[in-house]
């Protein structure tokens, strides 16, 4: 193996690669583009959710009920009806996930110190976002009813308080922000399926040209040509990582805090796994489309499914908890966000690193046999 | 009619050939299916927390069982200074940290006001969102139970109003987030499988040079382009009945709508990613290219602008304009509005107008685009 002999070999990668204007924009620029969209447009947040009233009682005292909602970037009163029949309607479609019914005798009881309740229909099917909108709903009410008391009691001298005050206090990302918590998260997504799209995509290209044959009739090894490959496939990701950091920085404020040699020394050995990933499957798949098929379901799946990246691990039944230890993404997305969102060092995580370690070893050793074998 | 025979005959000798590729496409949104209805839940459980109690007596003691016994959250230690709380939330060892302070019991049982701290990991924003407001839910309803003694005290004199919630939960009574991934899923492999197959399979015969020996016989471009994609359309029928029944048996899933009308309008979304296939292929050389351009110009967006998880109302105003014209949001919504919802065609019928004038549309567009490339 000669250095020398390698860097021709990447040259002409990169010749290939420069070639298809298409693949290579797409490999260098679109992530970050993705980045600044996704950032841009996702987040768990649940806002304005569609509200419909249905208020049977109509007097002051209901509409300053309602005033309670409307007062909130929660919800936004789309519909106000005044027959039961339309409830089902407006369900079904789902042009309203809420409908509140307040009734006749809703502003009576209340002046009478009675106890009232209104009902509260909710459209469950995303459950995600049902259970959010049942939290507001409830805290919502019960400050008004908290509220009814204390102007009661305030008026025959009675002084009311809350005998647990709590102040929550948010760190690393104070406002809570999705962009936040998912940008270091898509690097590794994004990072994932170019190496290992592209590795295995690459290779198999050559193989069912038969290019791979008259480079192994020349004087160069497998060993050669295979790092010739992986180096340029290295340096596409990296770059690509650079300017998602980039968007991520100018765009949302997605500063790195912690040390940037320790970040991108996280990426490398990540990048090596994936590479090594793309590399195996390219040796046990003969056609582009069977290569790509395997690189979506073991690469793509895994990674958004049981890192961590969106679904939170703990909550899986515990067979997923163990087998989500086969995703390098999961180990890697602990060290991006010490990195990037709480500025800790590497004693936070030099465990994840032996892991991304590991892995990046056992792909790169299993496809490293793999090509030897096939050589002899 | 019998060219368009012989080449779905030639198709499927294919798929046959290629076993890997038919395997896959078979049996790949089965297991993808099994894994996200598992792996894809938004509930927030066992929450890692670690308590710094300072007051040490009954009182905290009482207030810290409740976080335990609430089932949402997992005592992971007890720590004696902030120092620790650092330590552990940096490590990623608790997503939230209780700090009850030295005067909580004293002021309690003197009629005072005192105040507790949560502090909480906010890298993962969603995770921390629930869990403040899992740990809010409790500390309000230990803070009204403290009260009903007063509460009780002072209604016996006089009357005081309260205004209760009764809540209904329509549809997913249990609020599982499974049984709304799971439509989703079943949108998503049909179009991912759909477009994969029909942009490849073209795509391979250009690189090998066969589609110009098929279009110097006698066949037409339209007989071509129709055998060429049946066989697929039939392995996306087998796909969707194998998800159904998955959806089903295994994850208890309801249909309430009718699986006929589901099949029907599953239909009219198969042209639109049949289309969307045919354009990739036109636009691209090589199967790399055909699969980067569908990936990132295509599922992707797909996946992240339809509502397939995040939902579309919190998206800003402009992105949610741009969401009209993606085919999958019309067709996730039917998918869930038949699971989930037990809807008919009255409802539907706005979604299945769109979805089949996009498939007219794209098909049309690319059928005519391919015949231009070809001759």
């Amino acid at each position: 193996m000669k250095i020398q002999r390698i860097i021709p070999i990447v040259k002409k990668e990169f010749l290939q690669i420069l070639r298809d204007k298409r693949s290579f924009t797409v490999l260098l620029l679109f992530p970050a583009i993705l980045i600044f969209v996704i950032g841009y447009a996702l987040n768990f947040d649940v806002k304005h959710i569609s509200l419909a009233i249905y208020d049977r009682d109509k007097t002051s005292t209901s509409r300053d009920f309602i005033n309670n909602f409307s007062n909130t970037e929660y919800f936004d009163i789309n519909y106000i009806i005044d027959d039961y029949k339309y409830v089902d309607d407006l369900l079904n479609r789902g042009s309203a996930l809420v409908v509140l019914v307040i009734p006749e005798d809703f502003s009576d009881k209340i002046l009478a110190g009675k106890e009232t309740s209104v009902q509260v229909l909710v459209d469950g099917s995303n459950a995600n976002t049902a259970t959010t909108a049942i939290a507001y709903i409830q805290v919502i009410v019960q400050t008004y009813s908290i509220n009814l008391i204390t102007d009661v009691l305030k008026r025959v001298g009675y002084n009311f308080y809350l005998p647990v005050d709590f102040r929550p206090k948010i760190w690393y990302n104070p406002e809570l922000s999705s962009a936040k918590f998912l940008i270091p998260g898509l690097i590794g997504f994004i990072l994932m399926i170019s190496a290992i799209i592209s590795t295995s995509l690459s290779v198999v290209r050559e193989k069912e040209k038969g290019t791979m044959e008259q480079m192994m009739v020349s004087s160069l090894t497998t060993l050669e040509i295979i790092i010739g490959k992986t180096v340029t496939y290295l340096i596409i990701a990296l770059v690509a990582s650079s300017f998602v950091l980039l968007v991520g920085f100018l765009a949302f404020d997605v500063a790195i805090r912690g040390s940037i040699f320790w970040l991108y020394f996280g990426i490398l050995i990540f990048l090596l796994g994936g590479l090594g990933q793309g590399l195996l499957i390219s040796t046990i798949t003969n056609t582009q489309q069977v290569a790509f098929m395997v690189s979506v379901f073991s690469s793509i799946l895994p990674t958004f499914l049981l890192s961590g990246l969106v679904f939170p691990i703990r909550s899986m039944p515990v067979f997923l908890q163990i087998l989500s230890n086969i995703t390098p993404a999961k180990f890697f997305l602990v060290v991006v966000r010490s990195e990037i969102l709480k500025g800790t060092g590497p004693s936070a995580y030099w465990d994840q690193l032996i892991y991304m370690a590991l892995f990046s070893v056992i792909m790169i050793g299993l496809s490293a046999l793999r090509l030897l074998k096939k050589a002899k | 009619m019998q060219q368009i025979y012989h080449i779905v005959i030639k198709e499927f000798l294919h798929l046959k050939r290629d076993r890997k590729m038919l395997a896959i496409s078979i049996l790949a949104p089965v297991i993808q299916l099994i894994l996200l209805g598992y792996a894809a839940t938004m509930d927030v459980k066992d929450i890692p927390m670690i308590i710094y109690d300072m007051d040490k007596s009954s009182v905290s003691r009482e207030f810290v069982s409740r976080f335990v016994n609430s089932g949402y959250f997992v005592l992971s230690g007890n720590v004696n200074s902030p120092d620790e709380i650092d330590k552990s939330i940096e490590k990623g060892k608790a997503w939230i940290a209780l700090v009850i302070p030295s005067d909580f019991s004293s002021k309690i049982l003197s009629g005072k006001q005192t105040t507790v701290q949560l502090i909480a990991d906010g890298s993962d924003a969603n995770s921390a969102n629930i869990s403040v407001g899992y740990a809010s839910q409790i500390i309000t309803k230990f803070t009204r139970e403290l009260m009903i003694g007063l509460e009780t005290q002072i209604r016996s004199r006089f009357s005081l109003p309260t205004v209760n919630p009764v809540l209904r939960v329509w549809y997913n009574p249990e609020l599982k987030s499974r049984n709304f991934m799971i439509p989703g899923v079943l949108a998503l492999v049909l179009m991912i499988i759909t477009m994969t197959l029909t942009s490849l399979g073209i795509v391979k015969e250009k690189e090998a040079g066969t589609l110009e020996q098929l279009m110097v016989t006698p066949i037409k471009p339209y007989q071509l382009i129709i055998g060429k994609l049946l066989p697929f359309i039939l392995i996306a029928a087998i796909d969707v009945l194998l998800v159904i029944i998955v959806a089903y048996w295994w994850f208890d899933l309801p249909i309430r709508g009718s699986i006929l009308l589901l099949f029907a309008l599953s239909g009219l979304f198969v042209l639109t990613t049949l289309g969307l296939g045919l354009f990739v292929s036109t636009v691209s050389k090589t199967q790399q290219q055909a699969m980067m351009t569908a990936q990132f110009f295509f599922f992707l967006p797909f996946i992240f602008f339809s509502g397939f998880t995040f939902p579309i109302e919190n998206m800003p105003q402009v992105i949610q304009y741009l969401t009209y014209a993606i085919p999958l949001r019309y067709y996730i919504v039917i998918v869930r509005g038949l699971f989930l919802k037990g809807v008919g065609i009255a409802e539907l019928w706005p979604h299945a107008v769109v979805l089949f004038a996009f498939g007219v549309i794209i098909l049309t567009l690319s059928v005519l685009r391919f015949r231009k490339k070809l001759s």
